[in-house]
């Protein structure tokens, strides 16, 4: 859901642009926008979670006038912005247990409710071993009841704060702390995963939707969206992780534009429960092209190499194009993003 | 103090901590060299003046891009603009049309009637320049913005050269190029035509300080062709320039233009326009080889012009030319074969290339001439002090663009030597090539607009029957600028900074907070431009 303007030199896809009309700038590119979480944090050099962070709390910020609670599960977000006494957050923020994150924004929620506070709104967010693993059933139970929190999954693919170890959501194949390559055993298990956005919007919520930090105009249109329904809200941002990942700090966002633009993570927006509109791939790259810069994905490269499971992730990758139909005739196939 | 339960210390904010102090490399905003910029025989700051041009700022585009070149509506219509072969934006789809949004800003001036504005005080220096090509036009521009007092003497009867007695009217209207000159007219600068220079050496008597040679290359080269008397044999640089008079010279039905050079070709469209039927240009190479651009050769084949590749004329007769088949030997040479062919032709045209006439300066021993051009250092001086030459006449491309570059560097050369320096060329900022280009943020004109665009580009290659951008279609091709190597403001350092550590300045520009800076190297990775490097800290 790329905005509508039409650039000859840089389309919707840059942070800003001095020839744009204020109305459709990105709220990044506005020197006062919040920076909800602000410099002198310990994320690692180039981390994507810190960037989506803000991306999203900024965008959710300039959506509700300033009107924003931030619930925090434990994991590299809150521990890089708030080592005691310091604080990153130019927001207000509590932070319990790592798998309670939504249990306790409901309750947020309701306290504001009772106080007749509705014009707070209330997130939640945590990294995906928080998310899908260990805060999966009060997750779920907050879906089930519809409470009104917009939960928002930083998906780095591992427990990073804890040095690496497989999540639910880490994918097949990949090397963790917890997953080491042993001969031809390659890593991670090979199996389907745990699809969150997918299983939320079998709650039927009013809004579920992934998107990266590799394209902030649908991200942020995605968080402003969100803020405009009530109810339990999802969404789900792909943050490349240079320590876990094994990438160079500066590749976060290539890799995420290239998770998207391989197929293999699909961005999409799906509202009480059915697919409304999904991300074209616009540079169609095959997977070790995204897979070979990241060295948990070393092994399965070279000599020794595992060219099979190769042939399998990009199989998984054809499937999302075919699932969510993430090609049309706009799409060039290119040999690297 | 009043803290809460097991509350030891004041609440604080993580700016105390000041994360630069982490960094191995970093990023440091740069200006590189755009290579449409590197390629342009007259300098000009292509990417600059499109920079304005994006915004829709077309007069400050046309002064941004008259600094280096003042007849941008004349070359918006006649470059063979290398600047464009360059261009980064052609490895994405097509390069930008700069020669169309030059003769856009061109032909917008000569609407609007922008005018220079002399800003230099009067200097008292009197410079004499010796033709009034673009070579000559382009320094008397030059040195009469820097305050001096200039005279051009031109023995034809009106000023341009080449521009007005060699290319053909349909590429160049007459009214743009007399406008263009009318306007650096304006600034003081004096023309005197049907004032032939005998001696270049007389002028430095008359007392001026210095004097710029810009006399071109005029004189048709001939060839020993077989003919007999009552063959018609023309040189192409009278037939051009009798036409250009009014008074075209008579060719027949048909007519055989000899050479392969852009004179050729422009000889062979005049004779249609002429009204012979048939034209046809014999050259001896093959396509490949023919040193005509390409642009040309499409529009000269487009109007029926014929092509005799690999021939030569052996002979000319009454109605009647001889060509020989020629073959390429192991090296590329064109041989002879020994087969010959007649054409039909009332009239043969050799368009062979031409030489300069060098009578103006006979006996001046302190100039060396090589190879039938004048040798000039690397300030355009002749061995002559005081006498600086440029464009056709002096060794280089024979092309306007190249010698509007000379008038310009000729300008500045003798303006620091009348001041009895040696003028300090700027020092080149490394090239701004494809590979440091993020592409992905680069989107296409839409669909819609393309064809539109297309045609107007070509347009521009020549034929004034088509027209040319207009204000609307002028941005959308301005904006297909990849602006590469130099900030245009895409905000992307400011927003993809995982620790805000870029600060966005009042002035539209950018700065990195030191303090805060990790080194990631994200900002460098994901501007479009290539405007950031990465430098390793000094510790
Ligand atoms: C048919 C043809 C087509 C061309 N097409 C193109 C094109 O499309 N694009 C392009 O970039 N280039 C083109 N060129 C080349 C271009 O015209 C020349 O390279 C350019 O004009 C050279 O500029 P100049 O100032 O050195 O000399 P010229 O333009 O030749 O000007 C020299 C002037 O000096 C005058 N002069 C000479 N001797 C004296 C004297 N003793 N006293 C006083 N005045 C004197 C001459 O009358 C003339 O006006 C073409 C050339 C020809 C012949
Ligand atoms: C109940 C409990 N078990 C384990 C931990 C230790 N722990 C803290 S953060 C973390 C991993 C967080 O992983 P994830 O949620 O993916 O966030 P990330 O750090 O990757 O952003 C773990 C295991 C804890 N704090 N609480
Ligand atoms: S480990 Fe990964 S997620 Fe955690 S701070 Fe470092 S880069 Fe960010
Ligand atoms: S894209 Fe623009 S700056 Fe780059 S070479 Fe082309 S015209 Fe020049
Ligand atoms: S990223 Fe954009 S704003 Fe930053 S230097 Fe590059 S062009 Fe300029
Ligand atoms: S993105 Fe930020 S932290 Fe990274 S190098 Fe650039 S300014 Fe420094
Ligand atoms: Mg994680």
């Amino acid at each position: 859901m790329s905005t509508p303007l039409k650039f000859y030199q840089v389309g919707s896809f840059a942070v800003g642009n001095r020839l744009v009309d204020e109305e459709s700038l990105s709220e990044q590119s506005r020197p006062g926008r919040t920076n909800s979480l602000t410099s002198g944090h310990r994320a690692c050099q180039g981390c994507g979670e810190a960037l989506g962070a803000r991306y999203a709390l900024d965008a959710a910020m300039a959506a509700t006038d300033g009107k924003i609670v931030a619930v925090n599960a434990t994991g590299c977000l809150e521990v890089f912005s708030t080592p005691y006494p310091e604080t990153s957050w130019r927001l207000p923020w509590l932070h319990s247990l790592f798998g309670n994150a939504s249990a306790v924004a409901t309750g947020v929620a309701a306290a504001l409710r009772a106080q007749g506070k509705e014009d707070i709104r209330v997130i939640a967010q945590g990294g995906d071993g928080g998310t899908v693993d260990i805060g999966f059933g009060p997750l779920s139970g907050m879906f089930e009841r519809n409470d009104d929190v917009l939960y928002i999954c930083y998906d780095n693919e591992a427990y990073m704060n804890t040095g690496v170890q497989r999540s639910g959501a880490t994918p097949p194949a990949a090397r963790t702390n917890t997953t080491h390559a042993v001969g031809a055993n390659p890593g991670a298990s090979f199996t389907q995963g745990k699809n969150l956005p997918v299983i939320a919007m079998a709650h039927g919520i009013p809004y579920v939707a992934t998107a990266t930090v590799a394209d902030l105009h649908d991200l942020e249109a995605k968080v402003k969206k969100a803020m405009t329904f009530r109810g339990a809200r999802y969404l789900h941002i792909l943050v490349p992780c240079p320590l876990g990942w094994g990438s160079r700090s500066e590749e976060t966002i290539q890799l995420a534009r290239m998770a998207a633009e391989s197929g293999l993570f699909p961005v999409f927006e799906a509202e009480y429960g059915e697919v409304t509109v999904v991300k074209k791939i616009r540079r169609l790259v095959k997977v070790v092209d995204y897979l070979k810069p990241q060295k948990r994905f070393a092994h399965l490269f070279g000599a020794n190499g595992r060219p099979d499971l190769l042939e399998a992730i990009q199989g998984i990758a054809d499937r999302n194009i075919a699932k969510y139909q993430l090609t049309d005739e706009n799409t060039q196939e290119v040999a690297r993003g | 103090m009043d803290k809460p339960f097991a509350i030891t210390l004041n609440i604080g904010s993580s700016l105390a901590n000041h994360t630069g102090s982490w960094r191995n490399e970093r990023p440091v905003y740069v200006n590189r060299l755009p290579p449409c910029n590197d390629a342009c025989p007259a300098g000009e700051d292509v990417q600059g003046w499109l920079y304005e041009g994006e915004a829709g700022n077309y007069e400050q585009a046309w002064r941004n891009l008259v600094r280096d070149n003042p007849l941008p509506a004349i070359m918006g219509r006649i470059c063979y603009h290398p600047c464009q072969t360059a261009c980064n934006r052609a490895e994405v789809d097509e390069a930008v049309g700069i020669n169309s949004v030059e003769r856009f800003l061109g032909d917008e001036a000569i609407k609007q009637g922008w005018q220079f504005k002399l800003t230099a005080a009067p200097t008292g220096k009197r410079i004499l320049i010796i033709g009034s090509g673009p070579s000559g036009l382009s320094a008397a521009y030059q040195l009469a913005m820097k305050g001096h007092d200039v005279t051009i003497r031109e023995s034809a009867a009106a000023p341009g050269g080449m521009m007005r007695y060699g290319i053909p009217a349909y590429r160049l209207p007459r009214e743009v190029l007399d406008a263009e000159i009318a306007r650096i007219v304006n600034l003081g600068v004096k023309i005197e035509c049907n004032s032939k220079v005998e001696s270049a050496e007389a002028t430095f008597a008359e007392g001026f300080d210095a004097v710029f040679l810009a006399i071109g290359a005029h004189l048709g080269k001939r060839a020993f062709i077989p003919a007999g008397d009552t063959a018609r044999i023309l040189d192409a640089v009278s037939v051009l320039h009798m036409t250009a008079d009014g008074q075209p010279p008579l060719l027949g039905r048909r007519v055989v233009v000899y050479g392969g050079g852009n004179t050729a070709l422009d000889a062979a469209r005049t004779a249609r326009r002429l009204g012979a039927y048939e034209a046809i240009v014999v050259y001896r190479r093959t396509q490949e080889k023919m040193p005509a651009h390409e642009v040309e050769l499409r529009e000269a084949l487009d109007e029926g012009i014929v092509m005799r590749w690999l021939s030569t004329v052996s002979r000319v007769d009454e109605g009647k030319v001889t060509i020989e088949k020629m073959a390429l030997d192991d090296s590329g040479f064109p041989q002879p074969t020994g087969e010959f062919e007649d054409l039909d032709a009332d009239s043969v045209i050799l368009a062979l290339g031409q030489e300069v006439d060098l009578s103006v300066i006979e006996g001046m021993s302190e100039i060396k001439v090589e190879d039938g051009v004048i040798d000039v250092d690397g300030f355009l001086m002749t061995g002559r002090k005081g006498l600086f030459a440029g464009g056709d006449a002096v060794p280089g491309e024979r092309t306007a663009t190249n010698a509007i570059g000379h008038g310009k560097h000729a300008a500045r050369a003798i303006d620091s030597w009348l001041q009895g320096e040696n003028f300090v060329h700027a020092e080149r900022p490394a090239l701004a090539a494809f590979d440091r280009l993020n592409t992905w943020y680069y989107s296409d004109a839409p669909k819609t607009v393309r064809p539109k665009l297309d045609a107007a580009r070509r347009a521009s290659n020549f034929a004034e029957v088509v027209q040319g951008l207009d204000a609307e279609t002028a941005v959308f091709e301005a904006r297909r600028c990849l602006s590469c190597g130099n900030c245009f403001g895409c905000d992307n350092c400011f927003g993809v900074c995982p620790d805000n550590a870029v600060i966005k300045l009042e002035n539209g520009k950018y700065e990195i907070n030191l303090d805060y800076c990790k080194g990631c190297g994200i900002c460098a990775n994901e501007c479009p431009c290539g405007a950031i490097d990465m430098e390793v800290e000094r510790s």
